[in-house]
């Protein structure tokens, strides 16, 4: 049975998801967590059903904002006093900035962007993508403990069945030391979308968007998932968008990690730009339409309907 | 023999790649679509230190051996063979100066190209006188100090924008080309009248007319060698020229070839990629065959002059071959894109509107043949 | 002013990535290698702070295997002023590779005012290497860099985090930055540059000579594998009436749990 100390991040009244992710995996071991700062009474329900044995806050001077040196300097602090094997976090901003630092002060090994990983016994054993995911490897820590671990988010998945641990919280002080490198001011995101080329998620409209008022039903979705809308060249043709929302071989490429087509046919121009999308839905009335043959989900469907219905079941899901 | 790139080589061809991928290519087809001169683009070139390579060092260039030149013409007439066009008629007007040019020539004419960019036009041919280049009607008439030019030259690349004319005449039509003589013309002179740009099959973003010289005075200074010496002048400028031009021939090859292998992995019919089908291998191969043919017969031609050897055969054996070839691999291009191919959709109608031009300037395929019948029958 | 940067050279992202006989790697016979995308922007705004600082020096460095085309040279050809190579095998982990630019920046004899680098490697995707090197040198480091200024007396950078939000932060040089897309436009190398990159010092240095040895191994990768092939695509009828809801639930579902993309 190892020991070991999962990060998280507090995200409102919740630990980010990530860090459940990470426990539902950590089963059989001693899991403990650490947090900078207060921990609200959801996270810690939270924590502690799906298996944490002790919660500690972290608490000190000039922790209010992150910095990698007041972070990884209290984190080294309290790390110090215990007996941990493994350290985990998720691969999230702060993560990826954060652990590497911290592992530095131990001149230990960090595994970053781990997709899966095995507990052998008390061995961390990892699988991550290489080269831009065009290769999976494993992966495995050697030298001075403790070990450091980041998990990308969303890759592990939440466990079914999660079993939960005593939950025992507390509060441990720490120091942040000095901070050369301070947040002065953070800005929020702006709310303009990403540009097509860059965007992570596209919703694109075809000849079957009828005109350019229909397309509101279209950023509807977007607005929901996040996404940046574009369109097919017969519906830039016709009218009902500008060309400068155009996809395929006239238009602009594009490699969004999600890419729902709405009444696009997937004619070879359209294809020529989102072929390399990571994952393609496709809604058509058209069983026959070529875009369902390279569509990873197929809706046979009129658009009119489905696409509403998307919207709401996405507002569900993330609003949970 | 080492047929590898040197270290420096290899770092130009990567560098002018890049930039010809980025830079040229993605507006490659708008240039064309609307005949757009793009100096900014051109500009952006010069400033990068890819345009005037034939300028030797003392003069202010880079000091690129000719090997070096038809490597960055072949990478950037990969992005587009019109706009290599522009850039390259630089130095087909710039060589006869740094040939025949004397010390003081040289400062005047090539310095100023080091320093700004400018733009220079070649004037050989004339509505009347294509490949019979020796025949050209252009006059040049003594007048104490001074020349003066009168006549009519046709197809003038660059000639609305030149600073700078490089113009072929004559000071006897009857001595034939005996008496082809060779001279620098400022842009801004007076008597300097520019027809309106042709309408052509393609290169279309390169600025190409008739120019008519009408009483053009110029001072004597600016005849290169001496008078009667035009001819000689001529060919020397072909053997540096000939292996540039056809290393552009190369260039907008291997796009041709790049974007068929591309589309051949992506078009599926009759159940698989086309590139699965043994026509289009077919195709693909004899493609590839003939753009690493001309490239290595364009890189010997340059090897050749750099090491001070004759090279006249080499030349257009390269500049033959390479024109040719392009020709057919474009249109082979096309060809493996089918109806999309004919469609201006895409890229490859452009490549082949393109690639005929090089068979026709700087010495046509069949006169290429001529020199090289000569040569072969020699012995 | 002493400004180093520190580069990879990577594969070129059109490779056709295979893993190799025993898995241990990948093969990289045919592979094209090329300066990292993100050390470019590192690169340019060293240049930049060079232009702005009369008597600057830039000192571009990597640890790696001698390549055909040496990015370092590039570095060079764009504007920097000395490079210096670590000549190791192309798999050290971050911690060795960290530790081995700690080195060579200390064998260079200049002590480092800022030390730039791209905010990650796009052929292992660590992003470890700068928050390391910043560790082991003790100086502050910020990563994900889209905004950086610098006059006489302090820094400010600007850091982008997740939703597309900034930090900005306010420090001191001397300093390590990750630089991250957007930060600058990097120029290309001209070619008198690459002329006169010939002539500029290239310091060669082994692992022995910055102190890293086989010992100093954290990371281990085995079993490379190509992913598995995506499952053919599944679709759904939803044209009649009330099958809509259904399918569409089924849908979200799949993209949330097995695709997770959302």
């Amino acid at each position: 049975m190892a020991n070991i100390l999962v990060f998280t991040e507090i995200h409102g009244e919740h630990v980010k998801s990530i860090t459940l992710e990470i426990l539902g995996k950590l089963h059989g071991h001693n899991i403990e967590v650490a947090a900078i700062g207060d921990i609200p009474a959801p996270a810690l329900t939270d924590l502690k059903s799906y298996g944490a044995n002790k919660i500690h806050s972290l608490k000190g001077d000039k922790l209010e904002n992150y910095s990698p040196e007041g972070y990884s300097h209290a984190l080294k602090e309290f790390i110090s006093t215990q007996k941990y094997d493994y350290i985990f976090a998720g691969s999230t901003s702060l993560g990826k900035d954060l652990i590497p630092r911290l592992a530095g002060m131990f001149d230990a090994g960090m595994a970053s962007e781990v997709t899966n990983f095995v507990m052998d016994g008390d061995t961390f054993n990892g699988t991550r993508p290489l080269f831009a995911g065009k290769c999976l490897a494993k992966v495995a820590i050697q030298g001075p403990r403790p070990h450091f671990i980041t998990v990308r988010p969303n890759s592990i998945g939440l466990p079914e069945n999660p079993k939960s641990g005593s939950g025992e919280a507390s509060d441990s002080n720490v120091n942040a030391g000095d901070i050369k490198a301070a947040i002065k001011e953070i800005i929020k995101g702006a709310s303009e979308k990403l540009d097509l080329t860059e965007a992570n998620i596209i919703v694109s409209g075809g000849r079957a968007m009828k005109n350019t008022e229909n397309f509101s039903i279209l950023n509807e979705l977007a607005d929901v998932i996040g996404a940046t809308v574009g369109a097919s060249r017969a519906a830039v043709d016709s009218g009902y968008a500008p060309h400068s929302m155009q996809v395929g071989q006239t238009g602009k490429t594009v490699a969004p990690t999600l890419y729902i087509a709405c009444g696009i046919s997937g004619a070879i121009q359209h294809l020529a730009g989102m072929r390399t999308s990571k994952v393609i839905v496709a809604i058509n009335t058209d069983p026959d339409a070529p875009i369902f043959t390279k569509a990873d989900y197929g809706i046979v469907g009129d658009l009119f309907t489905v696409v509403p219905l998307l919207t709401a079941e996405f507002k569900n899901l993330l609003n949970k | 023999m080492d047929f590898s790139y040197t270290d420096e080589q290899k770092e130009i061809r990567e560098q002018v790649l890049k930039f010809s991928k980025n830079e040229i290519l993605p507006i490659a087809q708008e240039l064309d679509t609307h005949e757009t001169f793009p100096l900014d683009l051109l500009k952006n070139a010069w400033q990068l230190g890819f345009v005037n390579t034939s300028i030797p060092a003392e003069y202010g260039g880079v000091g690129f051996k000719t090997l070096d030149s038809v490597i960055i013409s072949e990478c950037l007439a990969y992005g587009c063979m019109g706009v290599n066009t522009i850039l390259m008629a630089n130095d087909l007007a710039l060589l006869p100066i740094v040939i025949a040019g004397n010390h003081e020539q040289k400062e005047r004419f090539l310095k100023p190209f080091t320093e700004d960019y400018k733009i220079a036009a070649f004037c050989l041919t004339e509505p009347g006188h294509g490949s019979d280049a020796a025949g050209v009607k252009t006059h040049f008439k003594e007048d104490g100090a001074d020349l003066i030019i009168n006549g009519e030259k046709m197809w003038i690349t660059n000639a609305g924008f030149a600073d700078l004319f490089v113009v072929y005449g004559t000071i006897d039509a009857k001595l034939g080309h005996k008496g082809l003589s060779a001279v620098v013309v400022d842009g801004k002179s007076q008597g300097i009248k520019l027809g309106k740009p042709e309408k052509k099959m393609g290169h279309k973003c390169s600025d190409t007319r008739s120019v008519t010289f009408e009483n053009v005075r110029i001072p004597k200074e600016n005849i290169l060698g001496n008078l009667g010496e035009g001819w000689a002048i001529a060919m020397k400028t072909l053997d540096h020229s000939r292996p540039l031009v056809a290393s552009s021939a190369v260039g907008g090859a291997q796009c041709a070839l790049d974007l068929s292998k591309k589309y051949a992995q992506e078009r599926i019919q009759f159940g698989k990629p086309i590139a699965q089908h043994q026509a289009i291998q077919f195709m693909l191969a004899d493609m590839a065959m003939k753009v690493e043919a001309s490239r290595l017969l364009v890189f010997k031609a340059a090897w050749l002059l750099d090491e001070g050897k004759p090279n006249t055969e080499a030349s257009s054996y390269a500049k033959a071959f390479a024109a040719d070839a392009c020709m057919e691999i474009t249109t082979d291009a096309v060809q493996i894109y089918g109806g999309y191919g004919y469609s201006k959709e895409y890229p490859v109608e452009k490549l082949m509107r393109d690639a005929k031009l090089i068979q026709i300037y700087e010495g046509t395929s069949q006169i290429q043949r001529l020199v090289i019948a000569r040569e072969v029958l020699k012995y | 002013m002493n400004i180093f940067v520190c580069i990879k050279q990577v594969p070129d992202t059109e490779t056709k990535v295979t893993p190799n006989g025993d898995g241990s790697f990948i093969e990289t016979n045919s592979i094209k290698w090329i300066m990292n995308p993100y050390d470019e922007f590192a690169v340019e705004q060293a240049l930049l702070l060079k232009a702005a600082n009369a008597g600057a020096t830039v000192t571009v460095a990597r640890v790696g295997a001698v390549k055909d085309t040496e990015s370092l040279r590039t570095a060079l050809a764009m504007g920097a002023d000395d490079a210096i190579l670590v000549e190791a095998e192309d798999n050290l982990d971050s911690y060795m590779t960290a530790k081995a630019l700690k080195g060579a920046i200390e064998k260079s004899g200049k002590s480092a005012d800022f030390i730039f680098t791209g905010k990650q490697a796009i052929d292992d995707d660590c992003l470890q290497v700068p928050q390391l090197l910043g560790q082991m040198m003790n100086l502050p480091s910020v990563s994900v860099v889209v905004g950086f200024e610098a006059n006489d007396t302090s820094l400010t950078i600007k850091r982008e985090i997740e939703g597309g939000a900034l930090e900005i932060y306010e420090f001191s040089a001397p300093a390590v930055i990750a630089c991250n897309k957007g930060l600058n436009t990097p120029r290309y190398a001209s070619l008198p540059g690459i002329m006169k990159a010939k002539k500029k010092p290239l310091l060669q240095l082994s692992l022995a000579d910055v102190s890293v040895s086989a010992e100093d191994r954290r990371i281990v990768y085995t079993d490379f594998q190509l992913p598995p092939e995506k499952p053919a695509g599944k679709t759904f009828s939803a044209m009649e009436e009330g099958t809509q809801q259904n399918v569409v639930s089924e849908v979200v579902s799949l993209l949330r749990n097995e695709a997770k993309v959302i």
